[in-house]
């Protein structure tokens, strides 16, 4: 009998082209997501280097975050001449190379993490990578999906592998169910509270537990897209019913007897009863409550019913930057993190830019209009996000609190494009970063949920919404 | 690829934790399609006053750490995005080794292909090296790839570890992809095999 096996392991021994002596492996890719920042110099070395895209039908790109998401960005150029440099390098990249893609003026465009599976190309049992940390979206489908870098990015164009040694194993366990109020959301950063964004370095989380299993696929990659956040390259959810349900029929899913036969191996994906696992966090569902960053790490996640944490509650080197983040983000400590005010309010991102947050966020903005003064943007992850939303009439829900309702693209998480805060703005945020200068030089960003900027958007504080529901 | 052997040059000291790639390198500066040019960004929010002048308290100003060529830093170097800006602006800064108790994997990884080597020590070796730096000018480390030694400016010498695989790539500035297309047979077999079983990938 052989050893029983984890479902990381699993994937990971489907997927070794060649072994070296050293246990350093070639893993074959299955699916190389390209957007325009981190590519253009990996299409240049091949260029320079003569070689060839190695598997072009199985290269997906999609321009994202440099993209303006205002109406009026089809007419006429990018104003920003870098970023419209880059879009270009991509477009011309695109299409010399003959790999599949999805321009700005193409409905199905979007947050590469948010097109990638709505279009069928991440299936579970893949490996996906994606010159982007946080492909460790794709996870969600039991896909072995993480962040390169842009040498790497050359590496899988020329050769369709990646050198790579093994990852730990790692499990983190949500069990029960969670309490009105509480998202997926507040689930992936209670994780990272716990983990710190250090503990999972060096290992793949596989989320599991009664939470997770009735999570629906949106709700699951908002978990697995913050894995990075926890240092973990890579999160995983074994696929299921779910999944499977959300897979049939998209555009570039199997078909016919290929389904069923996908469908056999699929089944096998789950990890085996007594595989072993190096770091084990359990959390009960019920103990999580919404969540919201107070500093400028990930890690800086508290429940908001807590308050801004003293240096003095940290060790070694945590002391010096808790005094960094509470001066950075303007914060006194000991206040209640309800006492936060903020100005803007972004609702999007590969986190949360689905349409499932976006109805999260709608049921708490129903009937109501933001607070006086506040600038609030709904960004949609893809034009099909878009698209659906205004089927189901969410727009206009948006339009009616004050919201701005855009194109797709990655916006404010990054502001990369003019979606930017000023300095000293304070945003609540659905996004994954609150680094400092992530929104803008000298930007304050608190990590929320969308049914929490909902709320942060009306009051216009931080604002527990469960007072709301 | 870059090779890394041996060096000695001046250790900057960054204390801080968590140091971010949103901080190595900000987005700002992502949007070149070019590799070059980025060290004069590196740090940028830290390095440089709102209105573009230097911030003479930041380490990498200060007259005795302006040729700065190892930085010894402070837990999970590196974390946040897979940006490969951020080893580009070490490197172009001319920093080619950093020291620390962690990094984050990518970033890790990203180094090595840009011919800068980091180097993960436990906490007490961290914090003599940090005292090091902390003696301006005088910190001149020496870190000697091949024997997998630094010696600090007092002549102690701490041995760290370091991947057999990415030594030898760095000693010998191998090319990744020339040394992968080495094996596109066992490439081509696999995906041979995997065109059976998992046709519709």
């Amino acid at each position: 009998m052989t050893a029983p096996k984890t479902l990381y392991d699993k994937i990971w021994d489907a997927h070794v082209a060649h072994q070296d002596d050293d246990g350093t492996c070639l893993l074959y890719i299955d699916r190389h997501l390209v957007h325009e920042v981190t590519s253009p110099q990996a299409f240049e070395g091949l260029r320079m280097s003569g070689r060839k895209v190695h598997s072009p039908d199985k290269t997906i790109a999609v321009p994202d975050h440099n993209v303006p998401t205002t109406l009026d960005r089809t007419e006429g150029e990018v104003k920003n001449e870098e970023s419209r440099i880059q879009l270009e390098a991509l477009d011309k990249n695109a299409r010399d190379f003959g790999v599949h893609y999805y321009p700005v003026d193409d409905v199905r465009q979007g947050v590469v993490h948010i097109v990638g599976p709505e279009q069928g190309w991440t299936l579970p049992g893949m490996t996906v990578v994606c010159g982007d940390s946080h492909t460790a979206t794709h996870g969600a489908f039991g896909s072995l999906a993480h962040g390169i870098g842009t040498s790497e990015v050359e590496h899988v164009l020329a050769t369709q592998t990646l050198i790579q040694a093994k990852s730990k194993n790692m499990k983190v366990e949500i069990t029960g169910k969670l309490m009105p109020g509480v998202t997926p959301k507040d689930v992936t950063m209670a994780v990272i509270a716990q983990t710190g964004t250090a503990g999972g370095t060096g290992h793949v989380i596989e989320y599991c537990g009664q939470v997770i299993r009735d999570m629906s696929m949106e709700g699951r990659m908002t978990v697995c897209n913050m894995a990075i956040e926890g240092g973990a390259r890579a999160g995983l959810i074994a696929p299921d019913e779910t999944t499977y349900k959300y897979v049939k029929g998209r555009p570039h899913a199997p078909k016919g007897e290929q389904w069923d036969m996908a469908l056999e191996w699929w089944k096998t994906l789950f990890t085996d009863e007594g595989a072993h696992f190096d770091q084990v966090l359990v959390l009960k569902g019920e103990d999580i409550v919404p969540t919201v960053t107070w500093g400028t790490s990930p890690e800086d996640a508290l429940p908001i019913t807590a308050t801004v944490p003293f240096p003095s509650d940290f060790e070694g080197g945590k002391v010096d930057a808790a005094k960094r983040s509470l001066d950075y983000m303007g914060l006194e400590a000991g206040m209640k993190l309800t006492d936060i005010q903020i100005d803007t309010v972004f609702i999007g991102s590969c986190t949360n830019g689905r349409i499932e947050d976006f109805r999260a966020a709608a049921d708490i903005l129903r009937g109501k209009k933001i607070k006086d003064g506040m600038r609030a943007m709904v960004v949609p992850g893809s034009g099909l996000v878009r698209l659906q939303a205004e089927a189901e009439g969410l727009d206009k829900v948006f339009l009616d609190a004050g919201f701005e309702w855009r194109l797709a693209g990655c916006s404010m998480c990054l502001a990369m494009n003019p979606d930017k805060l000023e300095p000293g703005e304070r945003s609540a945020s659905t996004s994954n970063r609150n680094f400092e200068g992530r929104q803008g030089r000298e930007s304050r960003t608190h990590l929320v949920s969308p049914a929490m900027a909902a709320a942060a958007a009306i009051t216009g504080h931080l604002t527990d919404v469960r007072d709301m529901i | 690829m870059d090779k890394f052997n041996k060096l000695t040059g001046i250790a900057a000291p960054m204390p801080l934790v968590n140091i971010d790639t949103d901080m190595i390198i900000p987005k700002l500066f992502l949007k070149t399609i070019k590799r070059s040019g980025l060290g004069k960004n590196l740090f940028d929010e830290m390095r440089y006053n709102e209105d573009g002048s230097e911030n003479p308290d930041f380490v990498l100003n200060k007259p005795a750490y302006r040729e700065t060529a190892i930085l010894v830093a402070g837990d999970n170097f590196g974390c946040g995005s897979s940006r490969e800006h951020a080893p580009w602006a070490i490197k172009d800064f001319g920093i080619t080794c950093v020291i620390s108790t962690s990094f984050a994997d990518i970033f890790f990884s990203n180094c090595f292909k840009n011919g800068i080597l980091p180097i993960v020590l436990p906490q007490e070796q961290v914090d003599i090296l940090m005292k090091d730096a902390q003696k301006g000018a005088n910190a001149r480390m020496s870190v000697d790839l091949e024997a997998q030694e630094i010696t600090t400016s007092d002549g102690d010498v701490i041995n760290f570890n370091v991947d057999a695989f990415k030594k030898q790539c760095l000693l010998e500035g191998l090319d990744d992809i020339g040394l992968t297309m080495q094996k596109a047979d066992s490439i081509s077999k696999f995906e041979t095999m995997s065109a059976s079983d998992r046709p519709w990938v």
